[in-house]
């Protein structure tokens, strides 16, 4: 269910303190979200392209992973421009394409390949557990954070669960179509699948209290914050904020 | 800690759930130092929900608990005695909840107030006594359900309790894994007390061997004995019904085994 497809590998940005990979990811998140100049978007894009390399990615899935996120935007090229008020650029008939709105789904376009590019390099580079741990030691709300963590404990055991159901229906020749039938076994199997979660979370907590638990979880993992990790954070830091000047400064 | 015999101790206990079922009534029992106790009863017939009472999961409608000679009454009690009762979950699932086994294993100790370096080392000896090494750094839902009985073991082990209370422990698991914990059971130097519906399971693990039967319990005597008891059942090779306390059909394979012969009566011949 959850592949983590780039979290193990042996390039400079897996070997990164995994704190310094979400506060350089968060931050450039934060500063392409918030741009809208052709030339910083196409730099910031240039520069997770480039990080891609560095950290030794395989091509062809993050290719397949920026697909997913290019099938919406393409969405976006087909409605965006014809709804969009402002100056005609040319005519579909009686749809109007107006130029603002293609400006701003090629803007569009950029920042979310960059951002997704980026977020592959410096986060999917750790197991989901690494990322908890690593939120956590950044003082992040541990509710927060305990919810990825079960989270990523638990949706194999609610996949596992959900198969479960399915086989069930299917070894009583259970078989999709449009009807009525359907959409009720469908939503029956929904519904045992919520009740089956909150019945499991129920049991869960029970055993946790059983062990002491109190309301506060505890980090066992102790980071290393190394010099490396202090010049490439320093770097990447930097790099960042130039971008940002360049946006909002120049 | 041992001025009072009793581990725990449960006197006259009733217990309904909200739909009315009444599942335990002036129930009482107790369980003494070095006590290793095993619980035999049918399904529903609220073994399960002794444990969850005894931990406080559950609240009595009638009756008292004690748990190393201290009276329980509040939250807050059960709060401060829980980590003395090692309380191994059904499922196991339900019990692992962590992304890693060490971390799993290590949570108990860091709820007890280790520093993380403390609590990892008492984590790695406890796996490492289960013959678990290697097992720290599993991923926990990729584990098989056998690796997972024995990691959560191994959780509640981490915590030093007084005593063990297994729930079912070998629903599911294969033969390995059975003999495996019983392997671990027999060189522990605890109490404990096992629920279970598996005579043979139960025979090589306790010594005092207990039945519940429509909410009250019975001593049914020395399981070693019960265990060296050996006949040729006259039953062998027909599936029959026993009357007592696993009333269920045995669909026995014929050969010599060791029976509990004078714990149930047999009913007539089917």
């Amino acid at each position: 269910m959850i592949a983590e497809t780039f979290a193990f590998g042996e390039s400079p940005v897996h070997r990164l303190d995994p704190r310094v990979r979400v506060i350089v990811g968060t931050l450039f998140a934060v500063v392409a979200a918030l741009a809208d100049r052709f030339d910083v978007l196409g730099a910031a894009l240039g520069l997770a392209v480039l990080m891609t390399f560095a950290a030794r990615l395989h091509p062809l899935a993050v290719l397949k992973r920026l697909a997913l996120v290019n099938g919406l935007v393409l969405f976006l090229w087909v409605v965006l421009p014809f709804t969009y008020n402002g100056t005609p650029w040319f005519y579909l008939g009686p749809l109007v394409a107006a130029k603002e709105g293609i400006r701003l789904c090629a803007i569009i376009t950029l920042k979310s390949n960059a951002i997704v590019l980026w977020s592959i390099v410096f986060f999917s580079t750790m197991p989901v557990a690494t990322l908890g741990h690593a939120m956590n030691r950044l003082k992040m709300p541990v509710k927060l954070t305990a919810l990825l963590l079960l989270t990523y404990r638990y949706i194999f055991v609610l996949e596992a669960e959900l198969n479960q159901l399915v086989r069930a229906a299917r070894i009583r020749s259970f078989s999709p179509g449009t009807n009525l039938h359907t959409y009720r076994t469908y939503a029956y199997l929904v519904g045992m699948l919520m009740v089956r979660a909150a019945d499991r979370g129920e049991r869960v907590h029970q055993a946790m209290v059983c062990r002491g638990f109190s309301g506060k979880f505890y980090c066992l993992d102790e980071m290393e914050f190394t010099f490396r990790d202090a010049a490439w954070g320093g770097f990447l830091a930097l790099v960042i904020f130039f971008l940002a000047i360049w946006q909002w400064a120049l | 800690m041992e001025s009072h015999p009793h581990i725990f101790e449960i006197q006259d206990i009733s217990f309904s759930y909200p739909d009315g079922k009444t599942v335990l009534e002036n129930f009482s029992f107790h369980l003494h130092y070095g006590q290793k106790a095993g619980l035999i009863g049918h399904n529903g017939s609220g073994k399960t929900t002794l444990l969850h009472l005894l931990m406080g999961l559950l609240t009595p409608t009638a009756g008292s608990i004690r748990i190393l000679g201290e009276k329980m009454e509040s939250e807050k009690d059960f709060k401060k005695m829980r980590p003395k009762l090692g309380f191994v979950f059904q499922n196991a699932d339900d019990q692992l909840f962590s992304p890693t086994v060490l971390e799993d294993v290590a949570f108990g100790p860091l709820n007890l107030g280790k520093s993380p370096k403390e609590a990892k080392e008492i984590a790695l000896q406890t796996l490492e006594s289960l013959d678990l090494n290697g097992f720290e750094k599993r991923i926990s839902y990729k584990l098989s359900g056998g690796e997972k009985k024995l990691v959560s073991i191994a959780t509640v082990l981490a915590m030093d309790p007084e005593v063990l209370l297994l729930d079912e422990p070998t629903t599911g698991l294969d033969m390995d894994t059975r003999e495996h914990i019983i392997q671990i059971l027999n060189k522990l130097d605890k109490s404990f007390l096992i629920v279970s519906h598996e005579y043979d399971f139960l025979a090589r693990t306790t010594r005092d061997f207990f039945g519940m039967q429509k909410g009250k319990i019975m001593y049914y005597g020395d399981s070693s004995a019960l265990h060296t008891h050996t006949h040729i059942h006259p039953l062998g090779e027909t599936p029959h019904r026993h009357n007592g306390i696993a009333a269920q059909e045995h669909p026995h394979d014929g050969h010599d085994h060791a029976h509990e012969g004078h714990v149930h009566t047999h009913e007539d011949d089917q």
